[in-house]
């Protein structure tokens, strides 16, 4: 079976961001960009089921500007066998994301479609779930274990309460979460072969999809600072100051 | 005037104290305050949910397949109660159970989700964090039915002095069978819950093992406390997931937070930002988490943690 893996080109999760000073956005100009982490461990997730003999072939797909074909590239080093990348340099919200990724999933017929479970840029973990909505198929979000079993998967999500274990038929929609895997680093020669795989480019409009309507932005702030707290020197100081607080009695 | 429906997040019977909060978020939107209980038997969280302060009537929908909360199995019937009762806004908790389901609806709802509401300007406009709560965004949504997920440490939960009605509704809508639940593994523990103790004492790293996180445990129950960690602690094995605390696990507000041994990613940091006192031990005087502490103490968390507990 066919694994389609959507990767999303986000600033690097190591850089402290940056507001704009008018509000408009945060500064992504010259500022360091890689896959969003938890697209990483579907890359990897979909890899490794691969190695195990249950996916034949792995296409990525990423939306987004020209950039992205830099995190499309490094899809495919990871092991993908070819990408898509749908091409809109505006602004793409998880619904229209979501539209984009269920023409695909009708076009490519994958048994597996793994996204990661939010972006690390607008955090907000909404693709995955909308996409399943839009294809009717099952959603298997927060995936910390998947195991694939002919027409089936079972899938093991965090929740809140603790590890909830789900049976999906396939094809099924599968959201990553940190502890599934461990992204492998990527080496030399699949970095090189990756720059001779096969990119498809094509359009939201030639995918015959129709931008859903977004939410507007209204202004970009930063969040209220914490002032300074004070230093003490031992247990008995701390005990000292949380008294004087009243948090301790 | 909106009418807005809210989605109970609850488990073995009792309602999660998250649904308090989005009543809270819901009460600034203004309007007719509907709370919805899909579950196999829904009759005791329905009756704590009717008490929720400014909840104007319980929805009980009872249905076997209600049993455990799959999202592909509960979102058309959200999608048809909120037609069916006119609802302007359908909101959720922000939780896993609340984030796993809302944009399911949205999606058939053909409307965008604003997830994690943290401030509500008007009935259709918003704030809300991005980038690990390092930027806060102002956002107007389209028109149609307002779909989100609130932020939960951005609310304070509504007192239980109401008395609702609760009315019994079935629901006509499609199920899906191609997902099954299987199994919990719930972490059963008699220590406050994360996201709604009044103190909370996360342990990282620097623990070394799970053994060790005992220290903690011990200080936590002379506190009162309930006990998170950091993804650090969680990725070692020492504590189990449900206790991380950070941008991708709980986000909380609590009247005094103690971090021991955790250096403070800014990942983490987005988990803590809302608590009133937080107080830092940490060996590394360089440690990020002292720029966000109000209280720091330099030094090894062996030697204090036990003499902290000693002496409170």
């Amino acid at each position: 079976m066919k694994a389609l893996v959507s990767v999303k080109r986000v600033i690097d999760y190591n850089v402290r961001i940056q507001i704009k000073p008018d509000g408009s956005g945060v500064i992504t100009d010259g500022i360091k960009h890689s896959m969003n982490p938890f697209d990483e461990i579907a890359m990897e997730e979909a890899v490794r089921l691969k190695e195990k003999g249950q996916v034949t072939e792995i296409i990525a797909v990423t939306l987004g500007g020209a950039k992205c074909e830099e995190t499309l590239r490094t899809a495919l080093a990871f092991g993908a066998d070819r990408a898509i990348h749908v091409k809109e340099e505006g602004e793409i919200q998880p619904l229209t994301a979501a539209r984009v990724l269920a023409a695909l999933f009708k076009k490519e017929a994958p048994g597996l479609f793994l996204l990661g479970k939010q972006a690390i840029d607008d955090d907000a973990n909404q693709t995955g779930q909308m996409l399943a909505a839009l294809v009717d198929r099952p959603q298997a979000t927060f995936a910390s274990k998947v195991e694939v079993d002919g027409q089936k998967a079972t899938v093991t999500r965090e929740v809140d309460a603790g590890l909830e274990t789900l049976e999906v038929d396939l094809p099924a929609i599968v959201t990553t979460d940190l502890r599934l895997n461990e992204p492998r680093y990527l080496k030399l020669p699949d970095i090189m072969k990756a720059k001779k795989k096969p990119v498809e480019t094509v359009s939201i409009a030639g995918l015959g999809v129709q931008v859903a309507p977004a939410v507007k932005l209204v202004k970009t702030a930063a969040p209220p600072t914490r002032s300074k707290g004070v230093m003490v020197k031992t247990a008995d100081e701390l005990i000292a100051a949380l008294k004087a607080k009243g948090l301790v009695s | 005037m909106s009418k807005i429906l809210i989605v109970a997040d609850h488990a073995d019977g009792k309602l999660n104290a998250a649904t308090a909060k989005v009543v809270a978020c819901a009460a600034k939107i203004g309007g007719e305050i509907e709370v919805a209980v899909f579950a196999a038997d829904g009759s005791s969280v329905a009756a704590a949910a009717a008490k929720l302060a400014g909840v104007t009537k319980v929805l009980q929908v009872d249905n076997a397949a209600n049993a455990h909360p799959i999202a592909a199995t509960l979102a058309p019937q959200v999608e048809a109660l909120a037609k069916v009762r006119g609802a302007t806004h359908v909101l959720g908790a922000g939780s896993t159970f609340g984030k796993d389901l809302m944009p399911r609806i949205a999606a058939h709802l053909g409307v965008p989700q604003v997830s994690d509401i943290m401030a509500v300007h008007s009935a259709t406009s918003f704030d809300r964090p991005i980038y690990a709560g390092n930027a806060i965004c102002t956002v107007e949504v389209p028109a149609g039915t307002v779909v989100g997920t609130v932020r939960l440490a951005s609310f304070t939960a509504v007192a239980s002095s109401g008395s609702a009605a609760v009315e019994k509704v079935a629901v006509t809508a499609s199920l899906p069978s191609h997902t099954r639940f299987v199994s919990l593994a719930a972490q059963k523990s008699e220590r406050p819950e994360l996201q709604s103790a009044a103190r909370v004492v996360s342990g990282g790293r620097a623990f070394g093992s799970a053994d060790n996180f005992k220290i903690l445990y011990a200080f936590a129950d002379k506190l009162k406390a309930g006990v998170g960690a950091s993804r650090a602690a969680v990725d070692s094995g020492y504590v189990p997931n449900d206790m991380q605390v950070g941008q991708t696990g709980k986000i909380i507000a609590p009247e005094l937070y103690v971090a021991v041994g955790i250096s403070g990613a800014i990942q983490h940091l987005a988990g803590i930002k809302d608590a009133r006192t937080i107080v830092a031990i940490n060996k590394d005087p360089e440690a990020p988490i002292f720029e966000v502490a109000d209280i720091g103490l330099v030094g090894d968390l062996f030697q204090i943690l036990p003499e902290l507990t000693g002496k409170l």
